[in-house]
């Protein structure tokens, strides 16, 4: 089980902040199609990889980086802070 | 060093009166506070949202990276979350250290990395009922090319 959180415009597109998912996804790209999959609101807010950014327990990462051993995913835009 | 992401507003004149007191080896301190702007006069409220928990990391590591880099006696981070209003102060970056060198670079490093690599996302509310996040810049991004050793 891994927790997945979502910001922002993400957020909104989903439906809900956080979920806890089941799944069997290597990296964070397989869990991104597993989730594009499931239904149109997933497909929607994952249209376009550039336009998010990843974090993994809290730490920014990539899209093909590994979830062996993460409790955490975040999916959100491009941070605009200050 | 202090870093605190809140939603109460602050007081930058008690801010600055606190900060680095008492030390005699300082010999510049620089401030920069953020305000929520509306130049069209169009905007009705932000609303900032952020991730809590990274937050505080990403500011700390920010922060670290600013004190390996440059000769400072100390740092200060306020960074709001909430509704804001135009007008409303968002946030504040103060350094202190020998020279104005430093200081000036080390709070502009602060503030580069904050509007790119803090987890904070604006919403704009307009008078008319619109809302729009707003769109990082690439210029934003850019900025922080300059840092790169």
């Amino acid at each position: 089980m891994i927790d997945v959180m979502y910001f922002a415009w993400v957020r909104e597109r989903i439906g809900e902040p956080r979920e806890r998912i089941e799944t069997s996804a290597a990296t964070v790209a397989e869990l991104v199609d597993e989730l594009r999959a499931r239904e149109p609101r997933y497909a929607a807010a994952f249209e376009d990889l550039s336009a998010l950014r990843v974090a993994l327990d809290q730490e920014l990462s990539e899209f093909d980086a590994s979830l062996d051993g993460v409790r955490e995913v975040a999916f959100f835009p491009p941070m605009t802070g200050g | 060093m202090t870093v605190r992401v809140q939603t109460e507003s602050f007081d930058q004149g008690a801010e600055l009166s606190g900060f680095a007191q008492g030390r005699s080896d300082l010999g510049a301190v620089v401030s920069f506070t953020g305000i929520v702007r509306d130049e069209a006069g169009t905007l009705d409220r932000m609303e900032i949202e952020h991730y809590p928990g990274m937050t505080e990391k990403a500011i700390a590591s920010i922060v670290d990276e600013a004190t390996r880099r440059w000769s400072l006696a100390d740092c200060l981070v306020i960074h709001r979350h909430g509704p804001l209003r135009p007008g409303d102060q968002i946030m504040m970056v103060a350094t202190a250290s020998a020279h104005r060198v430093a200081a000036f670079e080390a709070a502009e490093f602060l503030m580069d990395y904050l509007k790119s690599r803090a987890p904070f996302w604006k919403k704009e509310f307009t008078k008319d009922g619109d809302t729009d996040w707003v769109d990082a810049k690439v210029n934003d991004e850019d900025a922080l090319k300059r840092w790169e050793e």
